[in-house]
């Protein structure tokens, strides 16, 4: 079978919705199956000898995180073949998936906050990796502002895939120059003790479950919003063929 | 190559004459360098700590203020498709868009800098590194700020998109300089800054016409 009806069901709007519609609700149950199993097994594990009972918060935090940066490359390899190869679903992949990537970031970022307030002592720190996260929320906010301020639908969504394209490139330099920037100030010393051990073995299962979790629901989510649009592009079409024949 | 050139004249006769220029973006510039000490308190000490990143962060934001119409205006009457039919490539225009920008505004800014600098305490040994930063952060700055211009073409909110569009973009450079600028004033080594700041600047001009060609000629269709 060759890769272009390997993958139709990406491609053809028809076979899209007939492939989302099951696999939509399937994700969406598995994820939260995942996701009672994985905050289970979060209370199961001992504390930490030295975190006590907040190293909890490192199973609904470090998902977050990893997966806000899975949204973007998403978010890039989609706007690529939007604007390259001018798949139409693609492009409504790109638009469902921002706001997704957006909240996985704030979510990400809030419970860093919140875990470091005990941790650290404060809310907040101008460390490498805190700082990157926000400018990967930035960069998502920028492509959403830009994509809902243009008026024509298709010049917005081949502006954005733009944006979406230089922010792929950008985002490892920022990556880079925040850790740069960091190492040439004076680095935040708690965070690089914590980061010097390897994960143990008993604190990988939650970790492992809620990961699973948190990529299954934004699976659920992606999909889940592409059929609103491809529903919404629908409806505006045949609002148009219907003002068509009144006149 | 001569149309180029020609573009150039005009995209410069243009940035110099519009709206007074230079002295517009000079003006903003001192604005935001007088409201500084204002917010974080006069006291030569704390003031002097922060006078080199200050200057440097002032920078991108005055390199922000006349972007806004650097696409739109010859969008809005037709020039841009004119253009766009025109021997140059719209990647040819938009470089020559952005150079006359930098050098209408970014260029003097960059004079403007240590003068700032100075106002607010910094020490007079930072100065050459701190037009040199100015200089290089200032074009890539005009060429990723083309870029945001360009995206924004035909938004009814241009300004304030444009900078939420840009500023992120703005990190690398605005980092690089500023530990630079940092790393030289305590005597740290400095260069890996400076030559971060020059190798961005260089990656900036060479791919963003591209995108900026791209956006342009999306606009047009």
């Amino acid at each position: 079978m060759d890769a272009r009806n390997t993958f139709d069901f990406l491609t053809n709007p028809e076979r899209f919705m007939a492939f989302s519609r099951w696999a939509a609700p399937l994700l969406g149950v598995l994820s939260a199956i995942a996701a009672i199993a994985g905050l289970v097994v979060t209370f199961l594990v001992p504390e930490d000898y030295q975190q006590g009972d907040t190293v909890r918060m490192m199973f609904i935090h470090i998902p977050a995180a990893s997966i806000a940066i899975f949204i973007y490359v998403c978010l890039g390899v989609a706007s690529f073949l939007a604007l390259v190869f001018r798949q139409a679903l693609a492009d409504l992949a790109a638009q469902a998936c921002a706001p997704i990537g957006a909240v996985y970031t704030a979510l990400a970022l809030i419970t860093g906050s919140l875990w470091g307030k005990p941790m650290w002592g404060t809310w907040w720190v101008w460390d490498a990796r805190l700082t990157s996260v926000l400018v990967l929320l930035l960069f998502y906010l920028g492509y959403m502002a830009l994509r809902g301020s243009l008026e024509d639908e298709q010049k917005a969504a081949r502006a954005a895939a733009i944006l979406a394209l230089v922010g792929l490139i950008n985002l490892p330099i920022v990556k880079f120059s925040v850790d740069w920037w960091n190492t040439l100030h004076q680095g935040s010393s708690t965070f690089m003790a914590k980061k010097g051990d390897g994960l143990p073995a008993i604190y990988a299962w939650p970790a492992l479950l809620m990961g699973l979790a948190y990529l299954g629901g934004f699976g659920a989510l992606w999909l889940v919003r592409i059929r609103a649009l491809v529903w919404r592009r629908k409806a505006r079409s045949l609002s148009l063929k219907l003002a068509e024949t009144a006149r | 190559m001569k149309a180029f050139g020609v573009l150039l004249r005009r995209e410069l006769a243009l940035a110099w004459g519009r709206g007074g220029g230079p002295l517009l973006a000079l003006t903003f510039y001192a604005c935001v360098v007088v409201l500084l000490p204002m917010a974080s308190g006069r006291a030569p000490e704390r003031l002097a700590a922060i006078a080199p990143g200050i200057a440097w962060l002032a920078l991108a934001l005055a390199a922000l203020l006349s972007l806004e119409r650097l696409f739109e205006r010859d969008y809005e009457d037709g020039t841009l498709d004119l253009l766009a039919l025109g021997p140059a490539p719209l990647e040819a225009v938009a470089v020559a868009k952005c150079l006359a920008q930098w050098l209408a505004t970014g260029a003097p800014l960059a004079l403007a800098a240590p003068v700032a600098a100075l106002m607010l305490g910094a020490e007079l040994k930072v100065m050459p590194l701190l037009v040199l930063c100015a200089l290089a952060g200032g074009l890539a700055f005009a060429f990723l700020g083309g870029l945001g211009a360009a995206l924004a073409l035909g938004s009814k909110r241009g300004g304030l998109l444009v900078a939420v569009i840009v500023l992120p973009l703005f990190a690398p450079p605005v980092i690089f300089g500023a530990g630079a600028l940092d790393g030289y004033a305590a005597g740290l080594p400095w260069t890996g800054g400076l030559l971060l700041l020059l190798a961005y600047c260089v990656g900036a001009v060479a791919l963003s016409p591209l995108a900026m060609g791209a956006a342009c000629r999306n606009a047009l269709d």
